[in-house]
């Protein structure tokens, strides 16, 4: 086997909670983002654009939908004879087995796999932001500075960096302080979750951690800082660009409608760095007569005979005549019947809704059951939901995946509260 | 129909495609938004089980065998069988190109020798139809013919059109009593739609047979010669169907699937999806003055103007102030700004500059070739 100079390992198990429904039955890095991607896509079509052609994925919370999604890497052009992408679930031992405690203990499991492909430097992503970066200039710069730890960060205005892990460095980048999410933030150069290691000293980092019964096994809490006590060379890579992480509702829903913008941000246009994904087998996207689309992203097999605006509509999405779609993300293959509209929603994947329903009307309420989730006035609804005709649904409603016609009572379902599937009517 | 193969002709030029065909074969063209002619017929063939597919190539091919690459979009990229692409070999006697279907068949007689189907399907590369071939097969078998062809009948076709297909009568058995290419005269509206199915061990004997007496073309030379001696029975498909072989054909196709629902949900939606090979680009893009119509828009599209009755395919820029109508606009176009297209086809990469007005006739439009700038 040929010794990879880079290998990528993608952290890619997290459940992202605050994403409510959308993440009950995936993994955020498998939630869809843009029209026809997955939040993942962007990470690996990184590694792919960047020439890292070998990458573990390491996955743990409801698996199926990104191990469907990856498959063999093809999209990625990452089906490989000589590394590749590979996903690396947590696995039974000879004597235990276990889940992946933290982020250090998930590469900590795969050392093996790692050895195996004996690289000299490994790149830790995470699949939850939404950038474009070239990893090999970040590489050159590890290997310009001699560092042993490098680290991603992106200035970020002082409130919110209480967020964020926080790095003060010196005049030419070298880290001095590291601070986990500070109440006192005394810089504002956050960590973007992007960290280059030399391999041999990650490793011994990382065999010490485990032996660690306190630790938490987790690379901003425990790897990152006893490096920097140890005196290690620690730098920080400054990254300027469009980088969001679309943890929560608001975010999500913020970060698509950065696409629609006139000059978006975030340009996924640009044929020198393709975004991938597994395209969807639909033939173009129709809009008919009656049909009307502004200030919106369309994908393929889309049919329109409504009206659109403000709006992402994944593949295979019909928007029915005299039906309005504003300000909302309708994800793959759902149906919206003749005279619907909807304001400020995100629709799951074959969600259908009957006709001359209204959804995301009403006063902008917190959601009763989960006011930290369902705040910013929009409404979630899950995939393969069933919403009657004629009903009125509010803002930050959440209605729950699978739900169906008989799960709904009356014509109304108020501001902030929740339907769910097989939930009783009082 | 895994005892079932399939040979697609892709192969001879088309003097009434004009520029369309410069360059590429006839099945090379594109179609609908994002696919090429061939994309139809080789998806039907996969939809309907077939697993041994062999392209034979003649004219221009080398736009069909980057298109086609090794069949991974159509699941034909396999260990045994999958797809095969021929392009036209000099044989021996130093003859040089196919001369006719029958002889492209016969110089990759090795194939169809090699193979181990029982049956053959060989159908043209250029038409636009969405068909259940395993219904064919089974009519084939009902019927215990020798050949089975495919026939429509042209309900929707002129009389000059009907003079440039095959055109055939049939018996009340639908055995085909008289098979006429070309004719001057039609003598009725029943036309053959290139498809036959016959077993594969006839198909080398007769093959053999021909190239011996000297003949070279599969239709006129086997089909119309041997009429009496083997039994040829048509199988009426009855969905829609139209074969590009001419601009005024290829407009009016792409114009019906534009206007009639019926069409759309039968050749994209209906019975089977239609492949074709992927461009990874993003999904449209519609900003605020964007008017668009009865269109489709396919991928990677950038839309800031007017659009009415037409299809845009990926990558296609329409700014602002622009108008397009009842036009076709191929693969990474650009309309400038206050530029006005009507009926016309723009093959790849054309720019029509800022505030130019090109305009075409709906019986005739006007077709700019690849990469020009207008």
């Amino acid at each position: 086997m040929v010794r990879k100079e880079i290998i990528a390992l993608l952290l890619a198990g997290g459940q992202g909670s605050r994403l409510g429904v959308l993440t009950k039955k995936s993994a955020k890095p498998a939630v869809l983002f843009g029209g026809k991607y997955r939040i993942i896509d962007f990470s690996l079509s990184n590694c792919a654009n960047s020439g890292i052609d070998t990458v573990g994925v390491l996955t743990q919370y409801q698996p199926l939908k990104l191990n469907n999604h990856i498959g063999i890497g093809k999209p990625w052009d990452m089906d490989r004879m000589n590394g590749g992408v590979t996903i690396l679930s947590p696995f039974m031992k000879e004597d235990s087995g276990e889940w992946y405690k933290g982020t250090a203990n998930a590469i900590s499991q795969n050392i093996d796999y790692v050895d195996k492909m004996s690289p000299k430097y490994v790149i830790i992503l995470s699949g939850d932001h939404i950038y474009k970066m070239d990893y090999l200039d970040m590489l050159a710069f590890h290997v310009k500075n001699n560092a042993e730890a490098t680290i991603s960060v992106i200035d970020v205005p002082y409130e919110e960096a209480s967020r964020y892990g926080i790095m003060s460095t010196d005049e030419y980048g070298r880290i001095y302080e590291f601070q986990e999410k500070p109440a006192n933030p005394k810089s504002t150069l956050a960590s973007m979750g992007v960290y280059i290691f030399t391999w041999e000293i990650l490793r011994e980092y990382l065999i010490r951690d485990e032996q660690d019964e306190t630790s938490d096994h987790d690379f901003g809490k425990d790897i990152i800082p006893a490096m920097l006590s140890d005196g290690r060379r620690m730098f920080a890579y400054r990254f300027s660009g469009y980088w969001k992480d679309v943890g929560t509702i608001q975010a999500f829903w913020e970060s698509n409608m950065d696409l629609v913008k006139r000059v978006p941000e975030f340009n996924l246009y640009d044929p020198e760095w393709k975004i991938y994904t597994p395209n969807p087998v639909k033939p173009p996207h129709y809009v008919a007569s009656t049909g009307s689309v502004k200030t919106s992203v369309v994908a393929e097999g889309c049919m329109i005979y409504g009206r659109v605006r403000n709006s992402v509509l994944f593949p295979g999405v019909t928007v029915e005549k005299d039906a309005l779609i504003e300000n909302s993300i309708v994800m793959s293959n759902s149906y919206i019947g003749e005279g619907s509209v909807l304001d400020h929603c995100i629709l799951g994947e074959g969600v259908v809704v009957g006709k001359n329903a209204r959804i995301g009307f009403g006063d902008d309420i917190p959601n009763e059951h989960k006011p930290g989730i369902y705040n910013s006035g929009i409404t979630v609804v899950g995939e393969r939901a069933e919403i009657p005709e004629g009903i009125v649904i509010g803002k930050n409603v959440m209605i729950d995946m699978h739900a169906g016609i008989e799960d709904f009572c009356g014509e109304v379902v108020p501001s902030g509260s929740s339907i769910y599937k097989g939930g009783e009517c009082e | 129909m895994t005892n079932t193969m399939g040979l697609i002709l892709s192969g001879w030029k088309k003097p009434a495609l004009k520029d369309l065909s410069y360059n590429r074969s006839v099945s090379a063209v594109p179609f609908g938004g994002k696919y090429r002619a061939i994309d139809f017929i080789l998806s039907n063939m996969v939809n309907s089980g077939i697993k041994n597919v062999g392209v034979l190539t003649q004219y221009s091919f080398r736009s069909l065998m980057d298109h086609l690459g090794s069949g991974k979009e159509w699941d034909l990229d396999r260990r045994y069988d999958g797809l095969f692409i021929f392009p036209p070999s000099m044989s021996d006697d130093e003859s040089g190109w196919d001369r006719g279907s029958a002889d492209a068949m016969y110089n990759n007689l090795s194939f169809l020798k090699r193979s181990n189907e029982d049956y053959v399907v060989i159908s043209q590369g250029n038409g636009i139809f969405k068909m259940q071939m395993g219904e064919m097969l089974r009519y084939h078998l009902d019927t215990d013919a020798d050949i089975t062809l495919a026939y429509r009948q042209m309900y929707d076709y002129t009389k000059e059109e009907l003079s440039r297909l095959g055109i055939i009568r049939i018996n009340e058995d639908n055995r085909v009593i008289d098979l006429q290419e070309k004719p001057l005269n039609p003598q009725s509206d029943l036309a053959s739609i290139g498809i036959y199915i016959l077993k594969r061990t006839l198909l080398i004997a007769l093959l053999e047979e021909c190239i011996a007496h000297g003949d070279y073309d599969f239709v006129r030379d086997i089909m119309i010669k041997k009429l009496d001696k083997l039994s040829i029975y048509g199988y009426e498909f009855k969905g829609y169907w139209r074969n590009i072989s001419s601009v005024r054909n290829y407009y009016r196709c792409s114009m019906e699937v534009l206007s009639d629902p019926e069409i759309r949900e039968e050749l994209f939606v209906r019975n089977g999806k239609i492949y074709t090979k992927v461009k990874d680009e993003a999904p449209a893009k519609y900003n605020e003055e964007a008017e668009v119509t009865n269109s489709i828009v396919a991928d990677g599209c950038f839309i800031e103007g007017t659009v009415e009755n037409s299809v845009l395919f990926r990558g296609v820029t329409i700014a602002k102030g622009a108008v397009v109508r009842n036009s076709i606009v191929m693969q990474g176009s650009v309309i400038e700004q206050d530029a006005v297209l009507e009926c016309g086809i723009l093959d790849k990469n054309v720019v029509l500059t800022r505030g130019k007005y090109l305009k075409g006739d709906s019986d005739y439009p006007v077709v700019v070739s690849k990469n020009s700038v207008v």
